[in-house]
């Protein structure tokens, strides 16, 4: 059992900001996060002055692989004005800015700073896909690269796992694809901002403009089926189940409770924590489940005295599609076996009773992984300022979200409940 | 037995030698394939040597069609994919191993729970030598 955690003194969020995610060839990490940046300043109320800010924590993941530089803590520090303060990278494979908001959290409840600035940065489409495929396989297990495991091919093991346990199929695996597409138009900073019935049309369109016989999809789950429309790359991970090479940026600021009023009338409130350690298959008693996100799970909803039924809505950590259905089970919001039901069911939908990833998830909205943690602050942030535009969760009093990053093959796991109060 | 220590490197070399070696904790019998320095059961770092026989059954797969680049420079891409799995040991224990044997034409017909035997692939033509734990169906 875990000691039952608290917190020195309260900690609110005040603004956020992302950059448009997308493969960009003309934007560096630093472009990037200026844009997260200036959207972040603009969206604090009341103002706030950047030279009040204390530290920035900031999580990358391997910019060094990816973009041939290492050290992004004093670099983003220098671009946004913020150096000589101090800047620390995070680092937790794909859950680094959560690391990054967790720390700043700490600092913040721990007396010493008073407003911290969080985010993460990505830039990774500069190479090739088979490049980015070794790079992300730098964070498994070392068992597990060195055997040829990519990052989908462990998410494809682990469904064949899932799927013999609890008897789902692929076609269980679309429904949180087309779930997840049906939300990403709605979003503004989406990468793929289309429903799979989109591009079935454009591609329909496009093949008839060619003079050539266009392809008969009956429905979504056709288009999916189709090895062409939808080829493996790890089986039984296809295109459609994998999230995206993407680059971005994201941050959020922290600032302690007792201030927060100063800033604007509508903080929002860091009242839940986790973290958690995953050892890998090897280690691993069940491949169905992440023992990692279980625990972090534990210690956010002890530090919060919440449960799963409290949280309304939650962005998840769903770099492929079964992911998606693991972390709603790890976070107790189903019972183990019950989360492919209860997505065919679409109780995950946007206007369903547990709206899940409603920016679309990292299937849509795009991951550049160091960014992604706090990306999800953002989108939680966003809804429960009832500011999320179409895609606004229909839910009367909203008050209570969650966001959960995985790092790895599950190393590093994280769950963060904020409330509106 | 043998005195090398309980790490990757000694994994590796056993590997080379087709042997499947794994650690058993002298204090609480607790065994570990890749072994282990400290006994994640009790915390002690007693530990011995112990061989598997190499038998299992397939526990999780995969069949990799984008392959990272060290398995491009083998062969392997989109036309030429091959499969990474998980397996049960009969002792007891799981490793991540290359799985042979299977068409990677049809991973649809692949089984979870198939038996399996341990194969040792050697890497061509590397220096110092390089050997990748595989099973294949029994």
């Amino acid at each position: 059992m875990q000691k039952r955690r608290k917190l020195g003194r309260g900690v609110a969020i005040v603004g956020a900001g992302m950059s448009k995610f997308a493969m960009f060839k003309d934007k560096d990490s630093k472009d990037l996060f200026a844009e997260a940046y200036r959207e972040m300043l603009a969206s604090v109320d009341k103002g706030v002055d950047p030279a009040d800010i204390d530290a920035l924590y900031l999580g990358n993941f391997s910019n060094d692989y990816f973009a041939h530089q290492s050290h992004w803590g004093p670099i983003i520090s220098d671009i946004i004005g913020h150096a000589p303060k101090p800047a620390t990278r995070t680092e937790g494979a794909c859950a680094s800015s959560a690391l990054a908001l967790r720390e700043g959290v700490f600092a913040i409840a721990s007396g010493f700073y008073d407003m911290v600035l969080v985010g993460g940065v990505e830039d990774m489409s500069k190479r090739t896909t088979e490049e980015v495929a070794e790079g992300l396989a730098l964070a498994t297990v070392p068992y597990e690269g060195r055997v040829g495991f990519t990052f989908p091919g462990v998410f494809g093991a682990v469904a064949t796992a899932y799927f013999a346990k609890y008897g789902a199929s692929r076609e269980h695996l679309m429904n949180v694809t087309i779930k997840s597409h049906n939300n990403a138009p709605l979003n503004p900073k989406a990468q793929f901002p289309l429903s799979i019935r989109d591009m079935m049309n454009a591609k329909m369109e496009s093949m008839k403009k060619k003079g050539m016989p266009s392809p008969e999809w009956k429905d979504e789950k056709a288009f999916l089926s189709d090895p062409k429309a939808n080829p493996t790359v790890a089986w039984p991970m296809h295109l459609f189940d994998c999230c995206p090479i993407s680059d971005g940026a994201s941050c959020a600021l922290l600032v302690a409770e007792e201030i927060a009023r100063n800033f604007t009338d509508d903080p929002i409130h860091v009242v839940g924590i986790g973290q958690g350690s995953g050892r890998g298959f090897h280690a691993s008693a069940d491949m169905t489940y992440f023992e990692a996100t279980r625990y972090a799970a534990q210690e956010a909803y002890g530090l919060s005295g919440l449960t799963p039924q409290d949280v309304q809505f939650s962005e998840v950590h769903d770099c492929f599609s079964i992911a998606e259905i693991l972390h709603i089970e790890d976070l107790g919001f189903f019972k183990p076996g019950e989360g492919y039901k209860a997505v065919a069911e679409g109780a995950t939908r946007l206007d369903g009773p547990k709206p899940i990833n409603t920016s679309g998830g990292l299937k849509c909205k795009g991951h550049p992984v160091g960014a992604t943690g706090t990306s999800q602050i953002y989108e939680v942030w966003t809804q429960l300022r009832g500011k999320a535009g179409k895609r606004q969760i229909p839910i009367k009093d909203l008050r209570i979200g969650g966001a959960h990053n995985l790092g790895g093959t599950g190393g590093t796991c994280t769950f963060t409940i904020l409330e509106r109060r | 037995m043998e005195q090398r220590p309980f790490s990757d490197t000694s994994y590796n070399q056993f590997l080379n030698e087709e042997k499947l070696m794994g650690s058993r904790c002298k204090g609480c019998g607790a065994r570990y394939v890749p072994p282990r320095p400290i006994c994640v059961q009790c915390h002690k770092s007693e530990m011995e040597w112990v061989e598997m026989k190499g038998n299992g059954t397939l526990a999780a797969f995969t069949c990799i069609t984008v392959a990272p680049t060290f398995m491009v420079a083998q062969g392997y891409n989109r036309k030429n994919p091959y499969y990474s799995g998980v397996v049960d040991l009969d002792e007891g224990g799981r490793v991540d191993a290359r799985i042979e044997g299977l068409d990677p034409a049809h991973p649809e017909s692949v089984k979870v729970g198939m038996p399996m035997k341990v194969r040792f692939l050697h890497r061509e033509g590397v220096e110092p030598k390089e050997t990748y734990l595989a099973f294949e169906p029994a």
